[in-house]
């Protein structure tokens, strides 16, 4: 299952929408297809719609989501709009993922898992090692930051934490994971994420895809 | 009396131009403390304590430090937003997922095309290196891919997330100030919709009491 479909079926899960999911035929090209463009001008994946809603972006498209159903619970406080200074660091910690932590940790999953199964491609080691530095050093900060609070933006869980899902749980399939272990703070908070019934009910659907294309 | 807003990093690092352009649009006092990028300071203790992945900008409001120029952005558009001034439309669900979604087009589409050229073209012979043509030109083949869908998007609204102007245009103005003083700025000659959209983006007052502090090249 695409990573940024995940995000956004994670948020969907945490605020207990109902949603279906419509396969794009990546190796049929589907998502070059006129009918795909015209919801995704760029021609990825994923695409969304609600109503006469039509979204792309997967971090759009999930606080779109958050903020829809704002009523739901603790789901509500996702984005922690009601409060400036907590709002503020949810934003901060969401552009991190994205700028710092997705940049060093994808290429290691792209690497070790995607480019293999679905290109037939020997892993690039010296991308691996280059990213595993880089990642290294971003990890040394999440440790400082968990260390002094229980999730990113403060002491519950937010968006910010949720971002981290899709690609992280690949990552623990590659021969790296072990990295996590010399960041225990931030090992414990990954176990405190999946723990969730969103993950797990998302990390059991993307498991069997991978085992799925793995087998193709 | 000392300014409450700080903003850490030269006016010219474009990270800190994007969060000094939301400050000039809300109308807030703010002081520019330098971080000197060629001694390192950025990497100091000091600045690490504001930034800790040793970037540029980092931001202070009161007790708030912040950094990452897109989340400082949303917090001035958002504390500082008065009913002329909306420019994140958090009032409304669908306006701010369209503000949302060309921001995120800005941040990982547009960004990744546009920034290699200019730092190719002005950092680089900064200092003292020589472009990489090859970059810059798999990186203008990029961005006129990138344009093909602005236009599509400028020719229907008259602005990115619709018919009101958002951060999702001004994030844009960072590098394409930049741009618009290379050899390259013609490539906008074939895409007349974007063309008109950064021209009214530079004439906005806010825009253009930033923009008069840049030299010219």
């Amino acid at each position: 299952m695409s990573t940024n479909v995940a995000r956004v079926l994670v948020c969907l899960e945490e605020v207990g929408a109902e949603y279906e999911v419509v396969n794009i035929d990546f190796q049929a090209k589907e998502h070059k297809s006129a009918e795909h463009l015209a919801r995704n001008p760029f021609g990825q994946i994923p695409a969304f719609q609600d109503g006469d809603v039509v979204l792309f972006e997967s971090r759009a498209i999930s606080k779109y989501i958050i903020r829809k159903y704002k009523s739901a619970g603790e789901a509500a406080d996702l984005l922690r709009e009601g409060d400036l200074r907590e709002a503020a660091m949810v934003d901060v910690w969401t552009e991190v993922e994205a700028h710092q932590y997705n940049p060093a940790l994808s290429p290691v999953v792209y690497e070790c898992l995607i480019y293999p199964a679905m290109r037939g491609v020997p892993t690039n080691q010296k991308v691996v090692d280059e990213s595993l530095e880089k990642l290294r050093k971003v990890l040394d900060v999440y440790e400082a930051r968990l260390s002094k609070h229980t999730y990113l933006a403060g002491d519950s869980v937010s968006f910010a934490d949720l971002n981290h899902f899709p690609f992280t749980f690949y990552f623990m399939a590659t021969p790296h994971a072990s990295l996590f272990d010399s960041y225990p703070h931030v090992k414990a908070w990954w176990e405190r994420l999946v723990a969730r019934p969103s993950m797990k009910k998302l990390g059991a659907t993307m498991a069997a895809a991978a085992a799925g294309i793995k087998q193709a | 009396m000392e300014a409450p807003v700080k903003v850490f990093g030269p006016l010219l690092s474009p990270n800190v131009t994007r969060v000094i352009l939301c400050l000039e649009e809300v109308g807030v006092e703010y002081e520019i403390v330098n971080v000197d990028f060629n001694t390192g300071e950025h990497k100091s203790p000091q600045h690490l304590q504001r930034n800790p992945f040793g970037q540029l900008p980092a931001f202070q409001d009161g007790e708030l430090m912040l950094f990452e120029s897109r989340a400082i952005s949303r917090h001035v558009l958002r504390k500082y937003k008065t009913s002329e001034v909306n420019l994140l439309r958090e009032d409304n669900t669908s306006e701010a997922a369209l503000v949302d979604v060309w921001l995120d087009v800005e941040a990982h589409q547009y960004d990744p095309a546009i920034a290699p050229i200019i730092y190719q073209l002005i950092l680089v012979p900064m200092s003292g290196g020589t472009p990489d043509q090859k970059l810059i030109d798999e990186s203008l083949e990029k961005m006129k891919k990138v344009l093909d869908v602005y236009e599509a998007q400028l020719s229907k609204h008259k602005y990115l997330a619709g018919d009101f102007v958002s951060l999702a245009d001004l994030s844009h103005l960072p590098y394409t100030v930049h741009f618009m003083a290379t050899p390259f700025a013609s490539v906008l000659d074939s895409y007349p919709s974007v063309k008109a959209w950064v021209h009214d983006l530079l004439s906005r007052p806010a825009v253009q009491r930033v923009i008069s502090q840049f030299p010219r090249y």
